[in-house]
This record gives C-alpha cells, structure tokens and sequence, in this order.
C-alpha cells in the first residue's frame, strides 16, 4: 500500500511537470490551432537565457521576470517574421516551419552553451514538504504556480476582452475579422504569451532534470499527450491531464509486469488513444461538431 | 689502381643501390596515406540524442592541429575528417562509405555509439579498413579472430561492472542490491558484465529497474527502488541521469552504497551540479585522470593537457570527461602512427595497434599502462577504485584488471 | 455560459489540400527520360553514390506511400518509421534467420505491414487531424521500444540489433555479364533491384490514385461527411489507406534493411518519422514524383548543412528547410508547375 501511495505522489510530481508543458501547449493551440513542435525549444532557450543571466550576477527573480518579458517578444518576434508568412500556406507546411525552428533552436543552444548539465536554482527550495520524503518543496511548488497559471490564463480567456478576442479569432477567423478583430496580431500576441508559459515551466522544470539542451524533447512529448488527453481547448484539461499522465505512466511501471516498466511511455500513449477514442475531444475539451 | 678505383666505385654504387632500394622499400602507403599527409576517418553524432559526445570530435580535432603545428608525424600532417551521423546506424553506414570510397581514409577512427560501430563493423572488416579505437565500452569489440581489422579503446563496460561485482562480493557480502540501468547496449552489457561477476551469487541483485532516455525524470524509478529495502545502489546512468539519481536519492533520504559508472563519474560534469554534498561516499572506478580534480593541478600530464586546451581548444569544457577521453584516445593513434614509421599500410597500422606494450598517455591513471597483442584487442583494461569525499575522488586499492579469470 | 459554448461548431476545413487529377503525375516526356537517368547512372558513379542513390529510392517509397496517406486520404500520420522498422525487421529475421531469399522476403514484409497499417487504422478511424498525429506519433515511439523488448530479443537481437547480409547479383546475370568481361557490383545489382520495385511501385499507385478507390481517398480527404453521405465507406476506405501506405513502407523498409545491412531499434527513431514527413512536405504533398524530391532533400541537404558548418549544422538544415518552405510552400509540385508553364511558353 505503502508503494502505491509514493508512485501516486511521485506520479503527481513529475505530473506536474507535463502540467505545466501541456499548458503551453495548450495556449499556443487556442491561438493558432495546431501544435507548436518547437515549444519545447523555445522554453529551453528562455531557461538558458535565465541561467546566463543569473550567471552574470543578476538575482533569481529579477532574472526570471527579464526573462519572461524576452520569452514574449521573441514568441512575437519568431511569429511575425517565421510564421506570417507561411500564413496562407497549407498546415503541412507550417508544420514543417515548426520543425525547421526546432532544430534551429536546439543547434544555437548547444553551440552556445554546450551539452553538460547544469544546475537550475529553485526559489523554492528543495527541503521535503510538509515532512514527506516524496514531495519536495520545490515540486510542491511547481504545482502551485501550475494552477496559480491555470487560474490565470482561465480568467484570462473568460474575462478579459483580449482573451475573448483571441479566441474568436481562433475558431472563426473570417467572422471575427468582420467584427474588427486584429487577428494578425491575436496569433501574435498568442504565440508571446506561449512562449512566456514555456519559459515559466521550463524554469521549473529545469531544477528537477537539469539544464541542458535536450531536456525538453521527452517533455514535450508528455506535454503534447497530457495536453490532448485533458482537451485541446480547455487549460484546466492541460494540467489534469499532466497529473493523470504522470500518475498513470508511474503506476503501469510499477504493476504491471513484465514490460511494464520497458513500455511505460507506449503504455501511457496508449491510454490517451484509448480515452480519445471514446471521447475524442479529451477529457474536458469541447466536443467539435463539423458542418459540411 | 684503376681497378681499385674501379671496385670502389662498384662498392659505392652497390651500397647507394641497395641503400635507396631499402629506403624505397620502405616506404608503403595504402590508400589515404602518402609522403605528406594521413586521412583519419571519424563518425561522431554532433547532433541528435548523443551530441553531448560530439565534443569527443572536436577535442581529436584541436589534437591534431596541434600535431600538424608540432611538424606533423614522422613529417606528414594529419588530415582529420570527421563527419555526423546523428547516432543513426544507416547514417554511420553512409558516412563510413563515404570516408572508405569518397574521402579514401586510411583508418576509420574512434566512431562513437555501438549501434553505429554494429552497423558498419561488418563494412570495413571486409573492406579491410581498420576500425580504430572505437568509441564504446562494448565487450564485442575484443574479436581479433572473427573481426582483425576492430579495436577497442576504453575498459569494457563488462569489465568494469565486473571489478564493482569483486569489490561488492568482497566488502559486502550479504548486501541487497538494486540496479537502475539505461535501456540500451551501454545498459545491459554492464548488467550482463555484473551478473557474470556475481557469477552464483547473482541472487544479491534483488531489483532491476530500466529507463529510456526520453523519460525527463527517473525519479519514479528511484522511488520503486527505495521500497525493495535495497542497501546499495549500483547507477548505470550516463550524466544526466546520473546526477538526477543522485539528487532524487538526498531528497527522499535514501542512504545506500551508491556505486555509479565511471561514464558518469565527471566531478564537473555530474557530482557538482547534482551537488558535492549529496554525493559523498560515492564509489566508482577510473582508468584516467578527472580534469576538475585538484590534486592533479601539478600533474606534468594534465599540465600539457591543459596547455593543450589552453591553446588548441580554448572554448572546451576541461571539466567534461569527454574532452579528457578524446585527448587521451588521439595520443594513442599517434603513437601507433609513429610506430608505423614509413610503412603506412592499413596492415601496419593494425600490427602496430596490436604491438602497444605498456604505453602510456598524459591523461591515463598513473599505473595504468596500455597492452595490446595479436589475441588482446582491448588496450585498456585497468581501473582502480575510487571514493568520494569532499569534493574530490579519493582513489584507494589496487589497480585490479577488470578480467573474468582473477 | 450559453449552449454554444458546449459544443465547438466548425466549418469543415480542408486540412490537406487537393492536388488535382491531371496534374498529380509527370507528362510521360519527363517521366521516361528521368527513367532513363536512372538507369544509366550506376554505369558512371562510383559505387559509393551507387548506394546513396539506393537509399534515394527507398526513402522515396516510403515518402510516396506517405504521401498516398496524407496526400491522398488526408489522414495525418507521423507514424511510419513504425511501418518501415516492421518490414525491415521482417526481412532481417527472415534471411538471418530462416535463410529465406532476400527478394521473397518483400512480399512478407509489405503484406505483414499492409496488416499492422489496416489494423492500425482501426482504431485510428474515430480520430483526425492532431488527434491522429498523436496516435501515430505514439506508435512512432513505441516501436522501438518493442524492438529493444526482451521477450523478442532472441530474434531481434535487442539493443544490438542484427547483421544482414547483402546479396550479389544472381547467377544468370553474373555469367550473362561475363561473356562481355563485365562484373555487376553488390551495390549495382541491388539499385537496379530496387529499381524495378520502385517504378512497379509508383506506376501501381498513379493507377491506385486514379481508380475508384483512388476517387474515394480523394473525395474522404477533401470532406469526409460528405462522401460518407455520397455512399462512400468512409471507413473502410481509411483503413484501407493506411495499410497500403503501410505496406509500401514496409517494402522500403525491407529493402533498406538489404541496402544498409543492418537493423536495430536506434535506426527507427520519431526522427526517421519526421524526416519522412519533411520529405513529403518539400517534395509537395499528394504529388506522388515530388516524393523522390522529398527523400533527396532529406538524404543530401543535411550533408550539406554539415559541410557549412559542423557546430550548427542543425540551424543550417532549420534555415535551408525555412528557405524551401518560402520560396515553394507546395513544395516541389510548384516547381514542377513553373517548369511546366515556362516550358508551355516556350513552345509557342
């Protein structure tokens, strides 16, 4: 009983990594509606650039707030001259455009800061939580900011008439044109603020797997899969889908046996198939209705 | 008097003769080695999941420069090609063609990964290329009978999994032990390597966990791990993984023996960004020198080790094992080159590798010799133990052969 | 919240994008004299290029039956290094193994893979667009961890994957070639080899395009429900296509497998996958010639990247790859629509 316990809460905790991700993910998603292969990247590069920063003396959060603000002009800067133009394009191609920016970013990243690990500080501390050997205060602060974020971005898409706009532009653009939606610069302004939750969790993330050019890739694959699991379209499905995802990926390594633990990551795929089959918009995602 | 001056000059002509046909004998190329230069071959994944291992090229690369500014060897520069195979076997086959057809290489050297060196050993055995020093702890790459024309390098993976299985069997002998190992060639060999060392007590291994290198985290491992009531921790990581281990294992407050492979065993690479005080009383074992160790500072080896990085390769990372490794591997090919003298056929080249006896790099451990033979394709097979304490490696033992028989 | 907000109603879009008919082949003109190149080149090159041509040719199948998928039924797949690892297995296990002759082993490999992608396309029925590059990208990276399983490794050799052996020419060839005192290399014999599979490959596709079931594809890619509600069965059309496309990638597969002689999980990686995907995009998706394009652009242009500048040869490739995707967001196709204008104006 004991070792179902420790794999849950050690489940929640690297849940609360793919949170954070899918909900990058998920933000980059109800701006342009498809998925950004490079958003890993692009928060890899922003913790890099914290890291130097701190390097050159700067404090922890004076450097994390300079970061964020460098994270969304480069999301804005990276969509007006990258991605504007392939705008009238077919998708394929676009996605194409993501990979091609993939490889470009990891390339500059490991030339300009090498491929051995670094340590990442954590403000909050890597002291057990509440005396529990599992949760360290850092992860359990990971997940606070994760649904500190989710409340955010929900109040941010509900409430605010900015974020009534992006969505608008990103389900109907042609209408929300006629409306006077500058949906140019909605898609602009939704790449900034995904590339500023990417640069957030990859701060977090970072302390717990360490700094180094790849460490996003098997990330963003988590992130992508919590992020569909939980519903495209809803960012409170993002991060439960992390939790779920991480939860279970633990458990199929630890019961089931024989392969489980060789086939953790097929076995967890597996189960997003399943669920999307049976409800395939995600868990809280709406479910989209196609008119001929 | 005519006929004296006569035989003399027959003499004269007679030994210039035979002295330039010797001289003329002597000198024998094959493909890719002439009068002026010798084109080395090399396959590195300067990009993809392994590129943190490029650097091993880049370093050959500033050591080769340094040759050619020095005079070169026996006054032939070396022309260095190295290209990418992203840790892709058919790429690796692709670039070893192209380096055996295209750029005619005189040997293939110290390609890195064993899925890659798989791929193309079978290549340029037939094509009776030599395939120097490769870059992996494999145990296969001992094979002069079925594969003459491979070499190994460093001390196999096997070997050294078996020299911990000795000091385990020795120093703890009614330990529980837990195994977390990478899912991959490197992985399971040392696992293989372990277990032979246990030989009938292999029971004492009670729990193995593995892991892909596209899980970000292995803590979930560690936590399983912990709860099998394990008293040691052998770690068969590479860096990353290594170090998260060592900062899951502070965290949850597991105290086990913590052994950890000497890939990942880098004071600058690992230990301190995992942090210096959660590793002490680590155990693994070396063969050469660590580049962040101070008590090396004085070292007349490391001291042109680090005049060389000093001037050659500036931007390296001298605490990056790999950039010690690849200092330590191209002063090996050197030596054989020179050994060769003018006989620069693929076949020397091979009979001198296999003639190394008790050789000796900068960076090597101080002990520890390099032998090869015609039956002994694996150079270096000494480690010695070490201990971490305080912010250094603290080497203690013998130097112990990592072979089955002692 | 209103009731509209329950349910997110969307304008059926076209995801991929309709090549039309006439165009989606090579005039026969262009055509027999790229056949012609073809041939003739292993009669020049070393055998070096011999091989990378070879290469050329498999990653071409595999971009093509990609290109059926995607191009053809508008279903999102970055799945087939899956499809391609399965029949190169195949047909490593069979000839190390069970000793069978290396050109019976594609037959087994492509009906093996046309199974995996049918069975694969079942579930893969009620999914589209990203949902289903998910589900294929899941499968991407599950298959080598399958391969590296240890219940299979007695025949898959594991981690370490298995050594093939590469075939000479058959003996009536080689005592043919030898009454004009000429030899026929290994790499010569298999470039031809997989020549002809190749070009029986494409002409039987152009045809499967064209055909009926070739009309369902389309009419499925370019609006789903209104082909179901022409009659079409949507399903088993889709199903269909994937293990099609499957089974062509599990022929190349099998012949890469012979070219490369040797397999293991490492070489079947999510970037083989994407590779593919990229190969198709610049080639011009649904244009089936574009597909020899594609895998020359993924075989030659990292070469290229890495001769520029080995540190950054990634963010050399990313670069080139945007520049293609500026200059012809159709990709190849819309070079070939250019040549075909020019050459029209030419005419007159």
């Amino acid at each position: 009983m004991e070792l179902f316990t420790n794999q849950i809460l050690a489940g929640i905790s690297t849940g609360a990594i793919y949170a954070c991700m899918a909900l990058a993910v998920v933000m980059i998603y109800q701006a342009i509606d498809h998925l950004n292969f490079a958003q890993g990247e692009m928060a890899m590069f922003s913790t890099f650039i914290s890291w130097q920063l701190m390097q050159w003396g700067i404090p922890y959060w004076v450097a994390f707030v300079l970061t964020l603000i460098f994270s969304f002009a480069a999301g804005i800067v990276i969509e007006r001259t990258l991605f504007k133009p392939l705008a009238k394009a077919p998708i394929l191609t676009n996605v194409a455009g993501f990979i091609a920016l993939f490889s470009i970013i990891n390339s500059c990243a490991g030339l300009i800061w090498d491929f051995t690990i670094k340590q990442y500080p954590t403000p909050f501390g890597s002291a057990p939580f509440l005396g529990s050997q599992l949760i360290s205060t850092h992860q359990a602060g990971m997940i606070g900011v994760t649904f500190l974020l989710l409340a955010a971005l929900y109040f941010f898409f509900q409430y605010t008439r900015v974020g009534l706009a992006m969505r608008a532009a990103a389900s109907l653009p042609e209408s929300a044109r006629l409306v006077g939606i500058n949906t140019a610069w909605m898609i602009a302004l939704g790449w900034g603020m995904a590339a500023g939750i990417g640069a957030i969790a990859g701060m977090l993330i970072a302390p717990v797997v360490f700094l180094e050019p790849n460490m996003m890739g098997g990330v963003l694959i988590y992130g992508f899969a919590a992020a569909v699991l939980g519903g495209l379209t809803s960012p409170l499905g993002a991060v439960v889908g992390g939790f779920l995802v991480g939860v279970f990926e633990n458990l199929a390594g630890t019961y089931i046996p024989g392969v489980g633990n060789e086939l953790k990551l097929p076995i967890a795929l597996a189960l997003i198939i399943t669920v999307l089959v049976i409800k395939p918009a995600g868990l809280f995602g709406r479910p989209i209705i196609k008119r001929v | 008097m005519r006929s004296s001056r006569l035989r003399a000059a027959v003499i004269a002509a007679a030994a210039f003769a035979l002295a330039s046909s010797s001289a003329l004998a002597q000198k024998k190329y094959d493909t890719g080695a002439s009068d002026t230069e010798i084109k080395i071959g090399n396959i590195m994944p300067y990009s993809g999941p392994a590129s943190a291992y490029g650097v091993i090229g880049k370093t050959e690369k500033a050591y080769f420069d340094k040759i050619n500014a020095e005079g070169g060897i026996n006054g032939r520069k070396i022309n260095f090609i190295s290209y990418d195979d992203g840790y892709s076997p058919p790429k690796a086959v692709e670039q070893a063609r192209k380096l055996v057809e295209s750029d005619e290489v005189l040997v293939v050297f110290n390609s890195l990964g064993t899925p890659s060196n798989s791929a193309i050993q079978k290549y340029l055995n037939a094509k009776k290329v030599p395939q120097l020093f490769v870059a992996t702890g494999a145990t296969k790459w001992n094979d002069p009978k079925d594969f003459p024309w491979t070499m190994g390098w460093q001390p196999s993976y096997q070997s050294e999994a078996r020299i911990y299985a000795k000091y385990l069997l020795k120093e703890k002998p009614n330990g529980k032990i837990a195994v977390l190992y990478q899912n991959d060639d490197f992985g399971k060999d040392y696992l293989k390597g372990l277990k032979d060392g246990f030989g009938a007590k292999a029971s004492m291994i009670m729990a193995e966990e593995s892991y892909e290198t596209s899980e970000p985290s292995i803590d979930g491992h560690i936590v399983k791990l912990k709860a099998t009531g394990a008293d040691v921790f052998i770690s068969i990581t590479t860096p990353k993984f290594a170090a998260q281990a060592i900062k899951k294992l502070a965290e949850i407050d597991w105290h086990p023996l913590h052994i950890v492979s000497n890939v990942s065993a880098s004071v600058g690479g690992v230990l301190q960004p995992a942090g210096f005080e959660n590793a002490q009383g680590m155990l693994s074992a070396a063969y050469a020198k660590d580049g962040a160790d101070p008590q090396w500072n004085d070292d007349p080896g490391m001291k042109k080790f680090f005049e060389f990085l000093a001037k050659y390769y500036p931007e390296a990372n001298k605490l990056d094992g790999s950039v010690v490794y690849g200092y330590g591997v191209a002063q090996t090919l050197v030596q054989v080159l020179k050994q060769c003298g003018d006989d620069l056929t693929r076949e020397n080249v091979m009979k001198q590798a296999a003639s190394l006896k008790d050789f000796e790099t900068d960076t090597l451990l101080p002990g520890v010799k390099i032998n090869t033979s015609p039956t002994d394709f694996a150079p270096i097979s000494q480690l010695k133990m070490m201990r971490f304490k305080g912010e250094k490696w603290d080497l203690f033992g013998d130097i112990i052969s990592g072979d089955l028989s002692n | 919240m209103s009731a509209a907000d329950e349910a997110e109603v969307v304008a059926e879009g076209q995801a991929v994008e309709a090549v039309p008919k006439r165009a989606m082949t090579l005039s026969t003109g262009t055509s027999l004299t790229v056949l012609l190149v073809l041939l003739l080149i292993p009669l020049l090159v070393k055998n070096f290029i011999i091989f990378q041509m070879t290469m050329l040719l498999i990653y071409g199948l595999a971009v093509l039956a990609l290109n059926i998928l995607t191009g053809g039924s508008g279903q999102f797949s970055l799945g087939q290094s899956a499809f391609y690892a399965i029949g190169a297995y195949t047909s490593a296990i069979l000839m190390e193994d069970f000793n069978v002759n290396y050109a019976l082993t594609l037959p087994v490999a492509g009906i093996i893979c046309f199974a995996a992608g049918f069975l694969f396309g079942q579930p893969a029925l009620r999914l589209s667009g990203v949902y289903l590059a998910l589900a294929t990208f899941a499968l991407a990276t599950a298959m080598p961890q399958l391969l590296k399983l240890g219940y299979f490794e007695h025949w898959t050799g594991g981690v370490q994957g298995l050594v093939v052996t590469k075939p000479d020419a058959p003996e009536i060839i080689e005592s043919a070639l030898k009454v004009v005192h000429l030899k026929m290399s290994q790499d010569m014999w298999l470039y031809y080899f997989t020549l002809v599979i190749t070009v029986a490959i494409y002409l039987w596709s152009i045809n499967l395009l064209r055909s009926r079931s070739g009309r369902a594809f389309m009419s499925i890619r370019d609006n789903e429900i209104a082909a179901s509600s022409m009659g079409v069965n949507v399903a088993l059309y889709k199903t269909l296509a994937f293990g099609v496309s499957a089974g062509i990638t599990g022929v190349a597969g099998g012949l890469g497998a012979i070219a490369v002689q040797f397999v293991a999980p490492d070489s079947y990686t999510i970037t083989f996958a994407i590779s593919l995907f990229l190969g198709m995009v610049v080639g011009g998706v649904g244009w089936l010639p574009g597909s020899f394009v594609g895998a020359a652009f993924i075989i030659f242009v990292p070469n290229i990247s890495e001769s520029i500048s080995k540190g950054l040869s990634g963010a050399v490739f990313g670069v080139l790859l945007f520049l293609v995707i500026f200059l012809v967001p159709h990709g190849a196709r819309q070079v070939a629509i250019v040549g075909q204008q020019l050459a029209g104006r030419f005419r007159r």
